[in-house]
């Protein structure tokens, strides 16, 4: 059985701070992930990010994920990639599937940064080909420069709907419209502006009713909502698409956690079921820490702090921070943390991670 | 509520003036400088550091508006680009008797050129004039966001915030 002192499962924002925090501070730190690049997300970002100057405000995702890379390796992280964890079982044991053979992988602390997953949307047609996650179709046009399609209608006005409606944009793509069966736009003000300057109408109160086309998408129908957000009959309309990207929600990663017996707590407003978490991020387990969206839907800025506060809690358990270091070190990134978490986008958040710290201290 | 960014998509005339980074008409005739038309508190604070002449102020927390400082403005222009909601633009009023200049940050391919006539789109994207571009400039400093100036008949240099988008080649 291999042996490291912290292994990280999962390479994005949060795994990758995690992994550089704990290795600076002189742990032997092991970060997995299943895919055959590290990054996450990141690499998809091809947006300037929001935040404050300390967090790499105006700078696109895919160079912070370029330099978080940079800082891992130079920290002496071991990056295992096209390894996927399986398992998490007793004596924090994880078991791998690298390429043709299962391995065992021991380790003293176990940082989660699974991510999460997009949620799906089921209506009439929602199975033809040409229907398909917000994320996929970013995926498709900023990683491997295909477009998905021609003609597209974004399900979801959140931030993730706006971003990938305004990247279908500048890939060449025509968005036909952005549809939200709330009656309000989810996403910031500001995201949307620069969908609707570019001629994209956002229909709030409309939802997609079904798809239709023979052997794909050949058009959308769609209609108004009423206040239970039911379509009005004699408003539906027909779209021309040959795509279809719902982008109405996320929902946590959180199988590795579950399977451990980690106590966890249900939040809508951060994704449905999360596992309870200290204010280090330590879960109900002692030596188990989870951070970034697998603890609440956030976004990469905060995935990053949270991860950087797991790293600083495990090096310092592991005895490579003194504990006044340590709780120096924490203290500063608790307080970016808040900065993140403040205004009318980001008060919600901070009440609902309050509870979870909350049932974990009742736990 | 109505008619708001949250709803539209597009900020209000109400909610630009209410802004703190949104100038006066007053103050816009006197010289160029930028328009920062963010109305929500997001924590960002971006365009605070950039400023070399203490034009902008967020302070703590950093979901404050921007407040804007006309006076200290030298029209530079940095902040354009830099705003990660492409939230800030250039207006000139001092361009020409019956023309003002305009500038926007733009992301789409391909750009146009200098002598170009494009069509100037308003907030929500409807072409309301033609507008010749006077200048566009991508330096590597400005990490792949072109801003375009565009000369506009003076009474829609508050409407026009971007062009419409030229066909692919």
């Amino acid at each position: 059985m291999g042996r490291t002192e912290i292994a990280v499962v999962g390479a994005g924002p949060a795994g990758l701070a995690a992994a550089i925090e704990a290795a600076r501070a002189g742990a032997q730190v092991t970060l997995i992930d299943e895919n055959e690049r590290p990054g996450g997300q990141l690499f998809k970002q091809i947006h300037k990010f929001f935040g404050s100057e300390a967090h790499r405000a105006g700078t696109r995702g895919v160079q912070i994920g370029r330099d978080l890379l940079k800082e891992a390796q130079d920290a002496g992280v071991e990056i295992r990639l096209n390894t996927v964890v399986y398992g998490l079982f007793a004596h924090h044991c994880l078991g791998l599937v690298c390429g043709d053979h299962t391995e065992d992988l021991q380790a003293e602390i176990i940082i989660l940064a699974t991510g999460a997953s997009e949620n799906a949307l089921a209506f009439p047609g929602w199975t033809l080909p040409g229907v398909m996650g917000a994320g996929a179709a970013q995926t498709l046009i900023n990683i491997h420069r295909a477009l998905p399609g021609y003609r597209v209608l974004m399900v979801g006005a959140g931030n993730v709907g706006l971003i990938v409606a305004y990247q279908l944009l500048q890939a060449g793509a025509e968005v036909v419209a952005v549809v939200e069966s709330l009656p309000c736009i989810g996403g910031y003000g500001v995201h949307a502006s620069k969908v609707r300057r570019a001629g994209v109408p956002i229909l709030t109160a409309h939802t997609i009713v079904r798809a239709e086309g023979e052997n794909g998408v050949e058009r959308a129908v769609i209609a108004q909502v009423d206040e239970n957000c039911q379509p009005i009959s004699g408003t539906e309309q027909n779209l021309d698409v040959d795509t279809i990207c719902l982008a109405v929600g996320l929902s946590p990663l959180a199988e590795l956690a579950w399977m451990a017996g980690c106590q966890f707590t249900y939040i809508p407003t951060l994704g449905g079921w999360v596992p309870v978490h200290d204010q280090d991020m330590q879960t109900s387990l002692t030596g188990i820490y989870v951070t970034g969206d697998l603890t609440g839907i956030e976004e990469a800025s905060t995935a990053m702090e949270e991860g950087r506060l797991a790293g600083l809690a495990a090096a310092e358990t592991l005895g490579y921070l003194a504990p006044e270091e340590g709780e120096r070190k924490k203290a500063q990134v608790r307080e970016l943390l808040a900065t993140l978490r403040i205004g009318s986008f980001g008060e919600g958040r901070a009440v609902a991670k309050g509870q979870i710290v909350k049932a974990r201290c009742e736990a | 509520m109505k008619g708001g960014i949250r709803t539209t998509g597009i900020p209000s005339k109400e909610e630009l003036e209410a802004s703190p980074g949104y100038p006066s008409a007053k103050a816009l005739v006197t010289k160029p400088m930028v328009v920062i038309e963010c109305v929500q508190d997001i924590p960002c604070n971006p365009c605070e550091a950039i400023c070399p002449n203490g034009a902008i102020f967020v302070g703590h927390p950093i979901t404050q508006l921007p407040v804007f400082y006309p006076e200290r403005c030298d029209a530079c222009g940095r902040c354009i680009p830099l705003c990660p909601g492409q939230a800030i633009f250039g207006v000139d009023m001092t361009y020409a008797s019956d023309k003002a200049a305009v500038s926007f940050p733009y992301e789409f391919l391909p750009l146009p050129n200098k002598g170009d006539v494009v069509q100037g789109v308003n907030r929500a994207g409807e072409v309301v004039c033609d507008a010749k571009v006077l200048r566009v400039q991508r330096p590597k400093s400005f990490d792949h966001t072109a801003v375009i100036t565009v000369a506009v008949p003076k009474d829609l240099a508050m409407e026009v915030r971007s062009m419409r988008r030229l066909p692919r080649a």
